[in-house]
């Protein structure tokens, strides 16, 4: 099965290590990520001004990429790639006026008439493979290996565009119990992490990223996993202040969850891109025999 | 200190322009606090989110000059909280709105040291300035 | 249609500045005394008042008047008023219409007083047309039935159902549960008094079970209503017990040797009940039921049994499908109650996850002496005595985005009461409450919350609370104070949560078989919120307690007397007079189709079988007109809304553009 896939900045950056061990496990799994041809920047956030149409015409513009391909779905990896397209593909459905407006800002491309709709991969990994055929593809379970799932924000809020109980989201605690991993499960896994405010006011996120990592630690967690690059610049970067302020703290490894399912696959380690991490997870997946 | 509550103020233009952004009503808010209570950047701040919204209320335009604007991350948990649907996200960016709006970034990236922005991967940088530059 | 030698009178009220501010009273006097047959306009500032009744009576005697219209305000508000006038003065009440000026023009049309104006000419006109055709009728007389159905065993349908036996009158008292008793029987103590309900319900619930006018229907439900004011005919079906109740001596030997363990709906899951069961130690009436859903034999039709073999009078049967048993009524009390809001809602709580976070009514049962930890507080996780509890108001209430819009009511002096025990219970503990407002407006109810601050020391923190988490074997509470403008995190032992009440469970389709009306929330709707909070809109059914809007004890058992009292007045009469504005039917023209026999809400309208017309029931007839509206060929009509009336009203409305 072919999916349209978009994936947005940091993918092809510094999340490189997301998007490759994604393209492979899905290939694994029998599914093709296809680029959305012509991709531009989804927003990054979603503007929350009722009088701004503006900001939407980014997100929307994706929505016609698909659309010429006469298309209606389109998958991210990155949560706020799409929470933003998830957001704007909504708006303009539920409100026509807006919609035409939009249109008319972009005169230079096929009016976009509502119809695509946004997913998260994990949506993917749940409702059409399923858990089930996710752990018969499993070689290496991650027996011992003991995960705290970060969902942070934008894949559970707004409630309207969350994909999962907003309160109690179990996506990634199931995918991760069908890669043979023990699940370590607190209420920080919906906690802010602080987002933006990395750029100016990085001593806050690093503290959240204490507050969020020790609970996680306390409660036996040995690694991370998430599915938002800015999380896990936040989670992972910042170990580096909190480590400075807070000396007892010890640093703990944090992943995509497209990075864990590669492992269990048996895949070629090649593809997570450890270099990309700041706590270098190899010698925790070393000790338990992972690499 | 004693506040001045006045037809005036509380017809000011502080409300018409908050709700024009936001699309939220100010004066469902029944200042539960909930909001506050689930914040998680609360104790950053100088006004907690409910006290916010209590300023607007009340057209106290000094609601401008905190803080708490600028901490909040968008991280939604107080939207879905809310008992009265209001989306306290969408008034923060109706506030940080009235500042960029004039030009007035909150960021200037420039100030910041060289190696710190190389560190920094393009979504952090591209949605700060989104959140805090005109 | 003018007739000749018509007398007419036109009275046009003021009602202070309410109409006479906008519309210009004596512009409308003035044309309309130039309508044909009016003999009389005049306008006056109160004609509600006494004076202005006198006026209509005296024009009616001096100028023999055959026909009144009053142009006020609502017919709800005073139409009664004036035709009891006219009808002492002489003429036929149904010779009086009102002419809604104040609703339909002044109020809606303030500061337009010539466009008003205008309109309210047109609507006295279109009123002296409908009433050239009214006809003088006699009120329709029912027979009565000197019982009454009361549903619902709560202490509420208990005070109805003792006042109305008290009175003479037979009482069939329905509840579906095993016991009567309701919530009350729940509770440990009651606010402001903290009377205990063994003290004080218990004993209404043994005056029910003894009184000898008071049949008690426990273990029913209501199958079906037909009838009408004074004349209903209701069926109601006792559920299987499985147990002969006649035999059934209460002594408990079956619930002993039980082996089945179910959530206890008296102890609110927070302890077990056999399979077979008699609900709590008081329970009217004092016989087991089986439970078949959960009994081992009922569920494989063989095996166990033991509590037959252990009954000492046999009075186990694994047997039966219940009855139903049909009983006439002159009038029904509703007295369903409420429910509060269980488990499976409010996730950032971990209500229905963590084990110490508990709902009102189930820490009533850890308060309760009788209650599975004999009134010692104590954690359902682990026994331990909580020494820091935390209560969090408005928990579904006051949250029209979630939950519930409205206020519960009950809860802020629930609250108080259970913080105030738990401190009686625990003296080295401390108990917080989280709340909003605090709402404490009946006698001695603000003292009471004074009481539970200062000689209690409950800490009030006036916020709400947005999350609570499982932290060690603690649960830390993240809330607000908003009076100091701080976040609060409390450690505390166990939560109390003051979640939402709501109507009754199975009350819409109650409501559905007695033809009587719910609110947007799901409350029984009173005729008149003020003036007849205690009717249906269905005349002879009436309502008590919870289930027409939250209440506590004191405002249950009052509306409850109320309500009781309504029934005796309506069944102390031989006769019944009901308004005779009902359908009838011409038999000549009528072709049998049926349309208004399909379209009739309260079943008024019966086709006869030997000669296919449609014939009306004028005691059940309610005139709604709806029959009259969707008959093809115009045969049925409302009496004094004919066909032609409304025509004549349409013309004169429009002939004045």
């Amino acid at each position: 099965m072919e999916l349209l896939y978009f994936p947005g900045c940091t993918l092809k950056t510094s999340a490189k290590n997301f998007e490759d061990s994604a393209l492979t496990v899905a290939s694994k799994l029998g599914l093709e990520l296809r680029e959305l041809p012509r991709w531009n920047c989804c927003g990054t956030v979603y503007s929350l001004a009722a009088d701004d149409l503006m900001h939407q015409l980014a997100p929307v513009r994706n929505l016609v990429r698909v659309q010429e391909l006469n298309r209606d779905k389109l998958v991210t990896l990155c949560s706020m790639c799409y929470n933003t397209l998830k957001r704007a593909s909504r708006l303009v459905r539920r409100n026509s006026e807006k919609l035409e407006t939009i249109n008319m800002f972009m005169d230079e491309e096929q009016s976009y008439e509502g119809r695509v709709e946004v997913f998260h991969f994990l949506q993917t990994l749940r409702d059409e493979v399923g858990f089930k055929k996710i752990s018969e593809k499993v070689v290496k379970p991650l027996k011992d290996l003991k995960i705290f799932p970060y969902y942070g924000c934008l894949l559970v809020r707004p409630e309207e565009e969350a994909i999962d109980d907003p309160n109690d989201p179990t996506v990634m605690n199931d995918l991760l119990k069908s890669l043979g991993a023990e699940v370590i499960d607190n209420s920080f896994k919906t906690v802010c992490c602080g987002s933006y405010l990395t750029v100016d006011k990085k001593e806050v996120v690093a503290e959240m990223t204490y507050k969020i990592l020790s609970a996680a630690v306390k409660d036996g967690a040995e690694a991370v996993t998430l599915s938002c690059p800015l999380c896990h610049f936040n989670l992972d970067f910042r170990q580096a202040e909190v480590a400075e302020k807070h000396p007892e703290f010890k640093r703990i490894p944090v992943f995509y969850f497209t990075q864990l399912m590669a492992l269990a696959f048996g895949l070629n380690p090649e593809v997570c891109r450890f270099n990309l991490h700041f706590v270098d997870p190899k010698p925790l997946l070393r000790g338990k025999g992972f690499i | 200190m004693e506040i001045k509550v006045s037809l005036k103020k509380v017809k000011s233009p502080l409300v018409r322009k908050v709700t024009e952004i936001s699309d939220e009503k100010i004066y469902s808010c029944y200042q539960c606090g909930k909001c506050s209570a689930g914040c998680p950047f609360a104790d950053q701040m100088d006004l907690l989110p409910n006290q916010v919204i209590r300023f607007v209320q009340l057209g106290m335009e000094e609601v401008l000059d905190c803080k708490t604007i600028w901490v909040c991350s968008a991280c939604f948990t107080c939207r879905v909280g809310c008992p009265k649907g209001i989306d306290i996200a969408n008034l923060n960016e109706a506030l940080r709105l009235l500042h960029l709006r004039r030009n007035q970034d909150h960021l200037k990236l420039g100030k910041l040291p060289r190696e710190e922005l190389l560190k920094l991967p393009q979504i952090a940088l591209i949605s700060s300035l989104r959140k805090y530059t005109a | 249609m003018i007739k000749v030698n018509e007398r007419i009178g036109v009275f046009i009220c003021h009602c202070g500045l309410n109409i006479a501010g906008t519309v210009n009273v004596e512009k409308v006097a003035e044309e309309i005394s130039k309508c044909k047959g009016v003999v009389h306009a005049e306008h006056y500032i109160f004609m509600c008042s006494d004076p202005g009744q006198e006026k209509v009576r005296q024009t009616i005697k001096e100028k023999k008047l055959d026909g009144v219209i009053v142009a006020a305000c609502s017919p709800d508000l005073h139409e009664h008023t004036f035709r009891s006038a006219a009808a002492s003065a002489g003429l036929n009440p149904y010779r009086v219409e009102i002419a809604n000026i104040r609703e339909w023009v002044a109020w809606p049309h303030e500061g337009k007083g010539e466009e008003a104006t205008e309109k309210a000419i047109k609507i006295i006109d279109a009123a002296i047309e409908k009433l050239r055709d009214n006809m003088a009728l006699l009120p329709v007389e029912v027979p009565v039935t000197k019982k009454v159905l009361v549903i619902g065993g709560g202490i509420a349908g208990i005070q109805a159902a003792l006042d109305c036996a008290d009175a003479g009158l037979d009482v069939y008292l329905v509840e579906r549960g095993q016991s009567i008793g309701g919530k009350m029987a729940q509770l440990s103590e009651t606010f402001p008094t903290l009377d205990c309900p063994q003290c004080i319900e218990t004993p209404k619930m043994t005056a029910v079970a003894q009184h000898p006018k008071i049949h008690l229907y426990a273990y029913s439900e209501i199958e079906d209503v037909n009838g009408y004011v004074g004349n209903f005919k209701v069926k109601i079906k006792r559920k299987p017990t499985f147990v002969d109740w006649d035999k059934c001596t209460g002594c408990r030997e079956c619930m002993k040797v039980c082996p089945v363990k179910v959530p206890s709906e008296y102890e609110r899951g927070i302890a077990d009940r056999k399979a077979i069961y008699i609900s709590f130690p008081q329970a009217v009436p004092n016989k087991a039921v089986i439970d078949a859903e959960n009994c081992i034999r009922m569920k494989y039709g063989k095996g166990c049994g033991l509590c037959a073999k252990n009954c000492p009078s046999k009075a186990i049967t694994f047997e039966g499908n219940g009855s139903i048993e049909e009983v006439k009524v002159g009038a029904i009390i509703v007295a369903t109650g409420f429910d509060v809001m269980g488990v499976n809602s409010f996730g950032e709580y971990g209500y229905g996850k963590y084990k110490d976070v508990l709902d009102a009514l189930q820490f009533e049962r850890l308060l309760a002496p009788a209650g599975p930890t004999s009134g010692k507080v104590l954690r359902p996780s682990d026994g331990r005595e909580p020494k820091e509890v935390v209560f969090v108001q408005c928990v579904g209430s006051r949250d029209p985005d979630n939950w519930h819009p409205y206020c519960s009511k009950i809860c802020c002096m629930y609250i108080a009461k259970q913080a105030m025990l738990y401190k009686h219970a625990v003296p080295d503990g401390q108990a917080y409450v989280f709340y909003i407002d605090i709402r404490a407006d009946g006698k001695g109810y603000e003292e009471f919350v004074h009481r539970a601050m200062t000689e209690d020391g409950v800490i009030y923190l006036r916020g709400k609370v947005g999350k609570i988490v499982e932290e060690g074997d603690k649960l830390r509470v993240y809330g607000v104070d908003t009076l100091t403008g701080r976040n609060v995190v409390i450690d505390a032992d166990l939560v109390v949560l003051a979640t939402a009440v709501e109507p009754s469970k199975g009350i819409d389709d109650l409501a559905r078989k007695l033809r009587i009306q719910l609110d947007q929330d799901g409350w029984l709707s009173e005729a008149h919120l003020k003036l007849r909070p205690l009717e249906s809109l269905t005349s002879g059914i009436f309502i008590a307690g919870a289930a027409q809007y939250i209440k506590d004890i004191t405002d249950t058992v009052s509306q409850a007397s109320g309500a009781a009292a309504k029934a005796i007045a309506l069944l102390s009469r031989d006769k019944l007079e009901k308004e005779p504005i009902v359908a009838t039917v011409d038999e000549e023209v009528c072709v049998g189709c049926g349309n208004c026999v399909s379209i009739c809400t309260y079943n008024a309208v019966e086709l006869d079988p030997e000669l296919k017309v449609a014939r009306v029931n004028e005691g059940l007839c309610e005139g709604c007109g709806a029959c009259a509206a969707t008959c093809p060929s115009g045969a049925i009509q409302l009496i004094n809304n004919t066909k032609k009336q409304i025509f004549e009203m349409i013309t004169a409305l429009t002939r004045r553009d």
